[in-house]
């Protein structure tokens, strides 16, 4: 079988190709907004809030409501609950994100198990790659597409509020109102990925890519193309690996996304491991030479 | 109509909680004069910034920009702003293009795509502050007086006519902060107007028109080489501020006891010890 063969056989199965272009559509939103949240700094604000939605996306399935409206209602109480906890206890913010998230996840969770149909939402925790529908994929290609737009288009305000607010403020433009834009897209984003790596997963999509080409350039607008493209790439690569290896899929798709961060922070030209402590000890030859 | 100050703060109090930061603050500011803002950490300094930028609503008292609120003098994009260096992430990944580039975001559209004009005016701001050709590194591999010059340019790129700098010479060599001055000037004389928050007092007497102490409210506001001498910057600063490193003809004959070379935080904490 030559890798022709390898490449078309999976693609003989119509669940395989709306698995990749699901999987592909996810994998390029998650990326393009994991670069804001790797510079940011909030990493762990897109896994509390990717997990937090769960509940809206539960009760959005009860009630017959997009999954995305109930995500972003949750998204929204989410936020805010972390605020509140932080700022009028002494408990510090990752302590606030910690309780908020884990409680909304774990009431996700038993509303699942009250909820019949038990099988369509145990998929939501993680994933479903295999089995996605029809309305599955327009669901997420409209989701995917809005939230890829806006991000593409307010992507300078985006970079200026996640490097200087305060000049933001300065010429006139509000910072709470660009985070705030900025958490909104993180959960329609999440609700797009949820689908195919599941809640569970649905924050390596949102880091990995931006901390991988994060290590690869000096420009923002360079991380902009390598993030979605890498992960994209990683994405397909890690269906096809199931697909031959029998695996999980969603959690192949991760692991492979992982390996790829493994070997750029190994071997980046400029930022990886390798690569600056070769220069460090040439500088030290060079040194001891001199001396 | 008469002149207005290009910045008029008048009985500004500010609480965080239970700690007041300003207490019935007042400060009046021409147009086109440099004036630097002395006190020592926890005095206010960067309380009183963002009571101008608008970022804290006072409690009590107002501030008036050219005569107009702070919101409608941001909007016009007249409030230019160089932040602490501490305060900004140098590992971001933006060239020096881009950082003077978004002094040029009011003036743009929905999507900020930049315009001949906006391009020129990035050209013309980093020709003046002398970084042209440093424009694609990365803002982190300039030194530390390139940085804040980086700023300064963001700022002649917006057109700012009033330019709020924080600590603009921590971190910044002697050159530098020769350069730093000469540019601050050129552009006063131009008509900006500037407000310079600092602990480090070398540069002040070449630099600034005006000084003020503040110490939760407006202690002093005169010009510099009166508001330097050591008996009324001990009002702000406790009493053993006498630095050594001030220019000589500010240091009046006085045996103030022991000279300390320490931070002013540092002085705050021994005047604790002694009470």
């Amino acid at each position: 079988m030559d890798l022709f063969d390898i490449l078309l056989e999976p693609l003989s199965y119509d669940f395989m190709v709306r698995a990749i272009i699901t999987t592909a559509l996810a994998a390029i939103v998650c990326a393009v907004l994991s670069c804001w949240l790797v510079l940011i700094g909030w990493s762990l604000m897109g896994d509390a809030v990717s997990h937090a939605v769960l509940p809206g996306v539960v009760l959005a399935y009860i009630v017959g409501a997009p999954f995305a409206l109930g995500a972003l209602v949750f998204a929204l109480i989410a936020v805010t609950l972390i605020g509140v906890v932080r700022n009028t206890s002494r408990v510090k913010e990752d302590a606030a994100i910690g309780i908020v998230f884990t409680s909304l996840f774990a009431l996700g969770l038993v509303l699942i198990s009250v909820t019949p149909s038990q099988t369509d939402l145990n998929h939501i925790i993680f994933g479903n790659l295999l089995g996605v529908s029809i309305p599955d994929l327009i669901q997420v290609l409209v989701l995917g597409v809005v939230a890829f737009a806006i991000l593409i288009l307010k992507r300078r305000d985006l970079t200026l509020y996640a490097f200087d607010p305060t000049h933001a403020h300065a010429i006139g433009l509000s910072p709470k109102r660009l985070g705030a834009l900025l958490l909104g897209l993180l959960a329609l984003t999440s609700v797009v990925a949820l689908q195919t790596v599941g809640v569970v997963l649905v924050v390596a999509m949102l880091i990995i890519p931006g901390a991988t080409a994060y290590l690869l350039t000096d420009r923002f607008s360079r991380m902009l193309v390598i993030a979605p493209v890498v992960s994209a790439v990683c994405s397909i690569a890690g269906i096809y690996l199931s697909y031959y290896l029998d695996t999980a899929s969603g959690a192949m798709v991760v692991l492979t996304q992982g390996a790829i961060f493994a070997v750029v922070y190994l071997f980046s030209p400029r930022q990886g491991l390798i690569g600056t402590r070769l220069a460090k000890a040439r500088r030290r030859k060079a040194v001891a030479l001199a001396a | 109509m008469s002149r207005q100050p290009a910045i008029l703060v008048e009985n500004v109090t500010v609480h965080y909680g239970e700690v007041l930061a300003l207490d019935a603050a007042s400060l009046s500011l021409d147009t086109a004069r440099i004036c630097g803002l002395i006190g020592m950490n926890g005095s206010g300094k960067s309380t009183l910034f963002k009571v101008i930028m608008g970022m804290i609503k006072p409690d009590a008292g107002r501030v008036l920009i050219n005569g107009q609120s702070p919101a409608k003098a941001r909007k016009e994009g007249g409030i230019g702003y160089v932040p602490q260096s501490e305060d900004v992430d140098w590992q971001f990944p933006l060239s020096v293009r881009d950082v003077v580039m978004m002094g040029r975001y009011g003036h743009q559209g929905f999507t900020r795509r930049p315009s001949k004009a906006d391009r020129a005016a990035v050209d013309l701001a980093l020709d003046r502050v002398e970084l042209s050709e440093f424009a694609n590194r990365q803002i982190g591999q300039l030194s530390g007086g390139q940085k804040k010059r980086a700023f300064v340019a963001r700022g002649i790129a917006q057109g700012a006519t009033m330019m709020l700098l924080d600590e603009p010479f921590a971190g910044v060599d002697k050159r530098s902060e020769a350069t730093i001055t000469r540019l601050l000037r050129e552009l006063a004389s131009d008509g900006c107007t500037i407000l310079i928050s600092t602990h480090d007092l070398h540069a002040l007497p070449q630099l600034c028109d005006e000084a003020v102490l503040l110490m939760r409210k407006v202690l002093m506001h005169g010009p510099p080489e009166v508001v330097l001498q050591p008996e009324h910057l001990a009002m702000a600063f406790g009493l053993d501020v006498l630095n050594r490193d001030l220019p000589a003809r500010d240091v009046p004959d006085l045996d103030v006891g022991p000279v300390l070379d320490v931070g002013p935080e540092r002085r705050l904490s021994k005047q604790q010890d002694w009470s």
